[in-house]
């Protein structure tokens, strides 16, 4: 088996009494879509956030292709490879979508020349592309702050895919989606993903949605991890029955 | 050398008392309302004025002190209630550039009242400090005045407004306020009248050391601007929000002031900002601050 | 297209201006010069951030021109001077507040341009205090030029220099770097994601502004041929965001429309109430910041709006 990807270690991190992670070990294999679960609190964000550099974890190493990248700043690891969307939407409400999106094209280039425009007929179309592909042309010129939750969440996704990561890290992409479409945008979603090769993490709370589109899945508790494995067989353990699925009667 | 260093010593604590009393209610208020007041500085002019204003109507010397006292609480009550409830509390849930501009607009206004009132003409009337005569202190004769009640009224200040915020309930519930609005909204705070009596406090404390500060300077167009320039020094240095952290700091920078006055004058005015922005180099959120990471 | 028709009528009014009356001219030049350094103030309003003490750079730029007077006879050279000064001291003023934001920045600001003044004020060898500094006419382009024809001249630099301003600030505007201002305002964290530093995006644009603040001090300094401290007071600062707020940050014409009708009203009114001329803009700030409106710019902006619809 090749190098991990992403290999997290023993990570820790207590906000005062609170270990929101507590000794976190996990793998990610190149190319690999695991979705991570558990309930509200459990310290799925806040692995995020410790992988993106966000937060420094207190004890552990975060490796990303064999490269340890614990502490440093979102702005150096966001280079190597690794970009997040966001629980809340993190949008620029005075933006339009496009613009949103663009200017996360412009990041990886072009971002300093003083005197090219930012909607530029390239970049201009390279956003059209990625937005027609999560079914968001129609909303391209609206203002991000007029759009409703579902495209929020969708519009945060397509600027970190603008960012072309290796590792994308999504947290909870369909909560507050509404139920009837959830399955249409993870299918799109994830056909780009696995057209991209990108490999991906995602926080989900809809176990059908999990069942249907994660090759892998981890079990968050207490700011450990319960159990990994296969979705059916980790969605099958009685013991992940009753510590996760069963008080998951409202997504959190 | 030695009496140099004395003299500049006693000014400095005098100076830094007075510092204190603006800077704590310029905190004070940023800590409960998030709105750092620019017009603070003018409270202070406005209570300076009065006070030298009352003084002179008072006549008789010993009643100066009541009249420094009078015009204190008077610019407090009076304006704390006005600025609050008729422009602030308009303007909580806009955004920070907008609440600065307000603010600022607020001070450009004060300005020129002192201007319209009290005319451009120094004022000087100094009735309490001669009441309070001088003391000796290491061979030489320092008034009364500024050695005993700036610091002292300071001092009061600083364990009355502790006492306040720890044991009264008032206090607490604005302390509650402080650290967490939606919280306290939950439990039924009413935190309209927190901001109100908050930002009245806070106006207070500047006409205060307005008013404690009259009797030992020549009132001039200006003097507003730079008390806010420089207690927001003070504030910023120790960290926004902090109390005890502002007394240490406006300690620190007063001293460091009449250092320079007696030594090095030509550092004078550039001293207390050299020492704040050394702080913030080191530690951005001040002495006493800690930075807090928004949740995404 | 509309904007270059709009930009044609507004440099054709002033030139009309100009001609009207001498005075005029005198008030169209330094109408330009603060609509220079306001339109870096714009920038910094576009990132949320308002600097309350911009006159700084204002004053680097006029004292510059002073300083170096006596060496240095060419108006070009002298105004190119007073913007690197001042962008040299925006890089150092700089570096220390673009790490912080809102409250901190606006203060910060405020605070360095009172030492500023104080010193400017105190350091009487060097600076000659409050008396100030006199300029002597330098000559334009190696023509030494006086009378109606330096009037005419500096008229037509100030306008250039405006026209050129204007023209970079809003392509710099449309840039993703000019364009990430408006992120700073609304999601700052964002840009750090996205692997921007938004204190080098703000940086730029504060070096920006200190460059324009420079010119306009340049420029004022040779209109007037006299400098004084007065140039790094507070008020003046809080004049170029008044008038910042009064033209609107919506479009590179705010600024200069907002000075223009800002220096006209300011002939007559300072003039008439010296002592409450403050005291004005501060409850005309207060009502156009409480109504939300978006400056002259934003009016013009309806009305062509309206008479587009209309047509
Ligand atoms: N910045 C923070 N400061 C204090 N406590 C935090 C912070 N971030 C998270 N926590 C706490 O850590 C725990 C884990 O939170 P989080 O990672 O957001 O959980 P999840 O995403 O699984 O719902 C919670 O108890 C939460 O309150
Ligand atoms: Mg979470």
């Amino acid at each position: 088996m090749s190098a991990p990807l992403l290999a997290a270690r023993g990570l820790s991190l207590a906000f005062g009494g609170v270990r929101a992670a507590d000794g976190v070990d996990l793998e990610v294999a190149e190319g690999e879509i695991l979705a991570i679960i558990g309930p509200n609190g459990a310290g799925k964000t806040t692995f995020i956030n410790m992988v993106t550099g966000y937060l420094r974890p207190q004890a552990g190493s975060i490796r990303f292709t064999g490269r340890e990248i614990a502490g440093l700043p979102p702005r150096r690891i966001v280079r190597l490879g690794i970009a997040r969307s966001f629980q809340i939407p993190q949008l620029f409400t005075e933006h339009t979508v496009l613009e949103n999106v663009a200017l996360h094209l412009a990041a990886r280039s072009g971002f300093w020349a003083a005197f090219g425009p930012l909607l530029s007929a390239e970049r201009r179309a390279e956003a059209m592309a990625l937005l027609a592909g999560l079914d968001l042309a129609a909303v391209a010129h609206a203002r991000s702050d007029q759009l409703d939750e579902g495209a929020r969440k969708l519009v945060d996704i397509a600027m970190a895919l603008a960012l072309r990561p290796r590792l994308l890290l999504m947290d909870e992409p369909t909560s507050g989606v509404a139920a009837a479409e959830k399955h249409a945008i993870m299918d799109r979603l994830v056909a780009a993903l696995r057209r991209e090769g990108v490999t991906a993490v995602f926080v989900e709370h809809d176990m059908e949605v999990v069942a249907r589109h994660a090759d892998r899945v981890a079990v968050w508790s207490q700011g450990r991890i319960l159990a990994e494995g296969p979705p059916a067989a980790v969605l099958a353990d009685p013991v992940v029955r009753r510590e996760v699925i069963g008080v998951e009667g409202a997504p959190c | 050398m030695g009496l140099l260093l004395l003299l500049a010593t006693l000014d400095g604590l005098a100076y830094a008392a007075q510092l204190f009393m603006v800077a704590v209610g310029l905190t004070l208020v940023f800590g409960v309302l998030k709105i750092l007041n620019v017009a603070h500085g003018s409270l202070f002019a406005i209570g300076a004025y009065l006070a030298s204003t009352l003084v002179g109507l008072a006549g008789a010397p010993e009643l100066s002190l009541l009249a420094l006292a009078l015009a204190a609480m008077a610019t407090g009550a009076v304006m704390g209630p006005l600025i609050e409830r008729g422009l602030l509390a308009r303007i909580y849930e806009k955004e920070h550039v907008l609440q600065l501009l307000v603010t600022f607009a607020l001070f450009m206004i004060l300005e020129d009242v002192q201007k319209l009132v009290w005319g451009v003409q120094p004022l000087f009337e100094d009735a309490p400090v001669r009441l309070l005569g001088q003391v000796e202190v290491g061979g030489i004769f320092y008034t009364a005045y500024q050695l005993l009640l700036l610091p002292g009224v300071a001092a009061v200040a600083l364990v009355a407004l502790t006492w306040f915020l720890r044991r009264t309930l008032l206090g607490r519930t604005i302390v509650a306020v402080t650290h967490d609005r939606e919280a306290a909204t939950a439990i039924g705070i009413d935190v309209r009248r927190v901001h109100l009596v908050t930002f009245t406090i806070g106006a207070g404390l500047a006409a205060l050391g307005g008013a404690l500060a009259a009797p030992t300077t020549s009132l001039v167009p200006g003097i507003g601007v730079q008390m806010i320039v420089l207690s927001f020094a003070v504030v910023a240095t120790a960290g926004l929000g902090q109390i005890e952290g502002a007394a240490v700091t406006a300690l620190l920078i007063g001293l460091a002031r009449s250092l320079a006055v007696y030594f090095a004058p030509e550092l004078e005015v550039v001293i207390p900002y050299l020492l704040m922005v050394a702080v913030l180099l080191v530690r951005p959120a001040g002495l006493f601050g800690r930075t807090v990471l928004q949740r995404v | 297209m509309r904007g270059t028709l709009t930009v044609g009528a507004g440099v054709v009014l002033l030139l009309l201006l100009a001609l009207f009356q001498p005075w005029l001219r005198f008030v169209s030049t330094i109408a330009l010069s603060t609509g220079l350094a306001v339109l870096g103030i714009m920038l910094l309003l576009r990132a949320g951030q308002v600097s309350f003490g911009h006159a700084l750079y204002v004053a680097a730029g006029a004292y510059t021109v002073a300083f170096l007077r006596p060496y240095l006879g060419e108006a070009l050279l002298l105004l190119l001077a007073g913007a690197a000064v001042a962008t040299g001291l925006g890089l150092l003023v700089g570096l220390f507040v673009t790490r912080y934001r809102d409250i901190f920045f606006g203060m910060l600001n405020l605070a360095f341009s009172m030492v500023a003044w104080s010193l400017l004020e105190k350091l009487y060898s060097l600076t000659r205090g409050t008396d100030g500094i006199r300029v002597v006419r330098p000559s334009l382009l190696g023509l030494g030029l006086d009378g109606p024809a330096w009037d005419w001249a500096l008229f037509l630099l100030a306008l250039v220099a405006a026209l050129l301003a204007g023209g970079l600030v809003a392509r710099y505007l449309g840039s993703p770097a000019g364009s990430a201002l408006g992120a700073i305002k609304t999601r700052e964290t964002r840009l750090e994601f996205a692997g921007i530093s938004a204190r080098r995006v703000l940086l730029q644009a504060y070096l920006a502004s200190a460059a324009l603040a420079g010119v306009g001090g340049a420029i004022t300094a040779l209109a007037t041929l006299h400098v004084t401290p007065l140039l790094a007071y507070w008020t003046h600062s809080g004049e170029l965001v008044f008038v910042a707020i009064l033209g609107g940050t919506g479009h590179v014409l705010g600024p200069f429309l907002g000075a223009v009708v800002f220096e006209l009203v300011r002939v007559h009114a300072a003039a008439a109430f010296p002592d409450a001329w403050q005291m004005i803009l501060g409850f005309v700030l207060l009502v156009i910041i409480l109504s939300a409106a978006r400056g002259l710019a934003g009016l013009l902006d309806d009305l062509a709006r309206r008479l587009g619809g209309r047509g």
